[in-house]
């Protein structure tokens, strides 16, 4: 006990002066930074009149690419199984399309997702990527279960991430 | 049989001399890559994936060709042999297509693994690949991808070899070959689909359950098969608490590696349908009403109470297991006293063959004839429960798991039966007419033993939850989905049903007729049968294990 006294550090107390202990000198040196900060340009915006446009590297909600009206995904389950999160379901079906498969049912559970990215990176027809969505706002854990109605975006609002990946691939 | 020595690795290996490289390698844990050669088929030897070195040969062998030979030095694994591989794997890939995210094979598919084992991890093909046919129904259960095909031949020597029907070929020659059904024919053999199984790639493979999961979704069981007196091993596949494919699980003593179509396609369609009964039921006013359990089983014990013990009959079931069977056996001999105790035969005269497929459509007559599903002397059996019910002496009628009002002269007097319960997994024709329904568990939901007609005691384990298990308590298999599955996900929330095992329904109601029926798993009424049952003497659970176990009989 004595041993652990001793180590223990003494609370440092200053001597303030008389012109210290008035505040007023540093509460106005405080007021004079506030001021030059108030002519300054502003650095915030006005969300959400306003809205930052993000970088290409941004991930936001993972959307499925949709490509001549029908989605990318053949749905080989790989995003399902890379999903650290185990945020998302695939069901597969049948189409007479040359893929063969297509997803019946994909849902993402958006309150499990965690935004990493590896569904995108581990998709082998670039059918999910990460869009610059962020604003994702629920009223019940049912909302956040998003439904090929909520994912698919055509891929003309996609490019500009679909470009990135392939520079960056 | 004699025996030589060899080297192989290093390791002194000594095999009978008969034997094949790959034969003596894997009986000593050494693994030989191989596309072709099968266990259970001839050896073709065309894959060329096996190659060996073997000192003082100038070349590389073969391993699934070349016999051992006294004081043999095998090399599988040095540089040489690696170099071979990939060259070999490189040739294999060439035409093969990048399938995989399409493929139902993926994930237990020998080139994808070999792929990642053997092979150099990139390709040097810039052509095009060649392109054949996509999507082939080469026949009614099993579907056709000529890409993927990388020609072993399994499939063709196992039609010709087990299956004895000559339905597939090869045709073309070099990057051109295919295999295609003989004109006019189709894979149609009723062991067509375990082609399926033993493909190496995903170019056959089953259309029923195509693109319904990805293996490494599901999760497997060990089990035995229903769909007849033979009880093929199997692994039952199950997702989302659905069962989606059953595959058959080595066994030498009863199946070998196969199973037939009928056992794979539609023993186990019942246990997903729509029309399962969800829960006990009573008839109220000439309608099936949802009941609860205690009310339901308080109603079949108050009735049965109203009727002399020589007024009940009781109808077991060779599809139940031997603990239902036993169970129910004991209840009506002690705890009725009646001797009214039969079964239904569901034998096809006919419709078996000499390498699978039995007659006797049930999976159990042998079990439940041996537990005491059978007239007690003096008692009625079959026949003469019909014509006790006909004539009115026979007032009431207890059945298990058996869709008793099949039985033609039974349905007709089903009507006159003052009080009918029945054990049932589906609505049926005996659900229609009785009076009592109760929610039986089928052969995927229980624990349990069955004895298939070579008396082999062979266990099934439960791969589908009911309310009364938990996966994860009851030790069940589980899935990756099974087991972070949360209240707010989506999936695994495959429906569960109100069923319990016929052998706890059996006995419960015993119990509130006065029987001291103190089981709490089918291990202990198995362990009860051990002691009754001359046959089952010394066995358990653990001694059955994966493989089953022989019934034991005096020599008579």
């Amino acid at each position: 006990m004595e041993k652990f006294l001793e180590k223990s550090i003494p609370v440092r107390r200053k001597n303030l002066t008389f012109w210290q202990k008035l505040y007023i000198p540093a509460i106005l040196s405080g007021l004079k930074i506030t001021m030059t900060e108030f002519f300054k340009p502003s650095v915030t915006i006005r969300y959400p009149e306003e809205r930052t446009v993000m970088p290409e590297s941004f991930r936001g909600r993972p959307v499925l690419v949709a490509e001549n009206g029908t989605e990318r995904c053949v749905a080989c389950g790989l995003c399902a199984r890379v999903c650290p999160a185990l945020a998302i379901e695939v069901q597969a079906g049948e189409t007479e399309l040359g893929k063969e498969r297509y997803p019946e049912r994909f849902e993402i559970n958006m309150v499990r997702c965690i935004f990493c990215g590896f569904c995108e990176e581990v998709c082998p027809e670039e059918a999910i990527i990460m869009s610059q969505e962020y604003e994702l706002v629920f009223t019940s854990q049912k909302e956040a279960l998003f439904g090929k109605d909520k994912l698919m975006k055509p891929i003309e609002e996609v490019q500009t991430r679909l470009d990135f990946l392939r520079k960056n691939r | 049989m004699a025996t030589v020595k060899l080297t192989i690795n290093g390791k002194q290996v000594e095999t009978e001399n008969n034997r094949t490289i790959i034969q003596a390698a894997r009986d000593n844990g050494i693994s030989i890559p191989h596309f072709c050669w099968h266990e259970k088929l001839s050896t073709s030897g065309n894959c060329r994936i096996c190659l060996v070195e073997v000192e003082k040969m100038p070349k590389l062998a073969i391993a699934c060709m070349t016999t051992v030979a006294e004081g043999m030095v095998v090399n599988t694994a040095n540089e040489r042999v690696v170099n071979a591989r990939e060259a070999v794997m490189e040739f294999i890939l060439i035409n093969h297509p990048l399938d995989c995210p399409i493929c139902d094979e993926a994930g237990e598919c020998k080139l994808q693994d070999y792929s990642y084992k053997y092979s150099q991890g990139y390709s040097r093909f810039v052509e095009d690949k060649n392109h054949k046919d996509k999507r082939v129904e080469i026949g009614p259960r099993v579907m056709f991808d000529a890409e993927r095909c990388i020609s072993c031949s399994r499939c063709i020597r196992f039609c010709d070899e087990v299956a004895g029907v000559h339905q597939l070929q090869f045709v073309n020659r070099g990057d051109h070959t295919t295999i295609e059904t003989f004109p006019g024919e189709s894979l149609d053999n009723p062991y067509s689909m375990n082609v399926v199984d033993i493909c190496p790639v995903g170019a056959l493979t089953n259309r029923d359950f195509r693109f319904k999961s990805r293996v490494w979704e599901m999760s497997f069981t060990e089990s035995v098969c229903n769909g007849c007196a033979r009880g093929c091993n199997i692994d039952v596949g199950v997702r989302n608490n659905e069962i989606l494919r059953l595959t058959p699980r080595k066994n030498d003593d009863v199946n070998s590696v196969w199973m037939c179509d009928h056992g794979r396609i539609d023993t186990w369609k019942h246990v997903n349908a729509e029309d399962r009964i969800a829960g006990p039921m009573v008839r109220k006013a000439g309608n099936l009403v949802s009941v609860g359990w205690d009310e339901a089983m308080a109603k079949v014990a108050g009735e049965l109470k109203l009727f002399n013990k020589n007024e009940i009959a009781f109808i077991g079931s060779a599809y139940a297991s031997n603990e239902d069977n036993f169970v129910l056996a004991r209840f009506a001999r002690e705890v009725i006293g009646s001797k009214n105790i039969d079964r239904l035969s569901h034998t096809v005269e006919g419709d078996e063959d000499a390498i699978l497929i039995r007659a006797d459509k049930t999976p159990n007559d042998t079990g439940a004839a041996l537990v005491g599903i059978a007239p007690g002397e003096g008692g009625r059996n079959i026949d003469a429960i019909v014509q006790g019910i006909r004539d009115g002496q026979i007032k009431a009628l207890y059945a298990l798991e058996d869709d008793v009002a099949q039985h033609p002269e039974l349905e007709k007097v089903l009507y006159k039966l003052e009080f009918f319960a029945v054990h049932a997994t589906n609505a049926n024709k005996s659900t229609r007419a009785a009076d009592v329904v109760l929610a039986c568990s089928t052969f995927a939901e229980r624990s349990g033993t069955i004895t298939n007609f070579q008396k082999r005691v062979q266990r099934l384990r439960p791969a589908v939850v009911t309310l009364e298990r938990e996966r994860a308590l009851d030790g069940m298999a589980m899935s990756r989905q099974d087991k972070f599955t949360a209240p707010n996900d989506s999936w695994g929330k495959g429906p569960r049903r109100d069923s319990r095992a016929s052998w706890r329904i059996v006995a419960a109601i015993g119990n509130i007729m006065g029987a001291k029926f103190r089981y709490a798993t089918a291990e202990e009424v198995f362990a009860d049968i051990t002691h009754a049952v001359e046959a089952f003497k010394g066995l358990t659970y653990l001694k059955v294990g994966n493989k089953g176990a022989m019934l034991k009989f005096k020599a008579s």
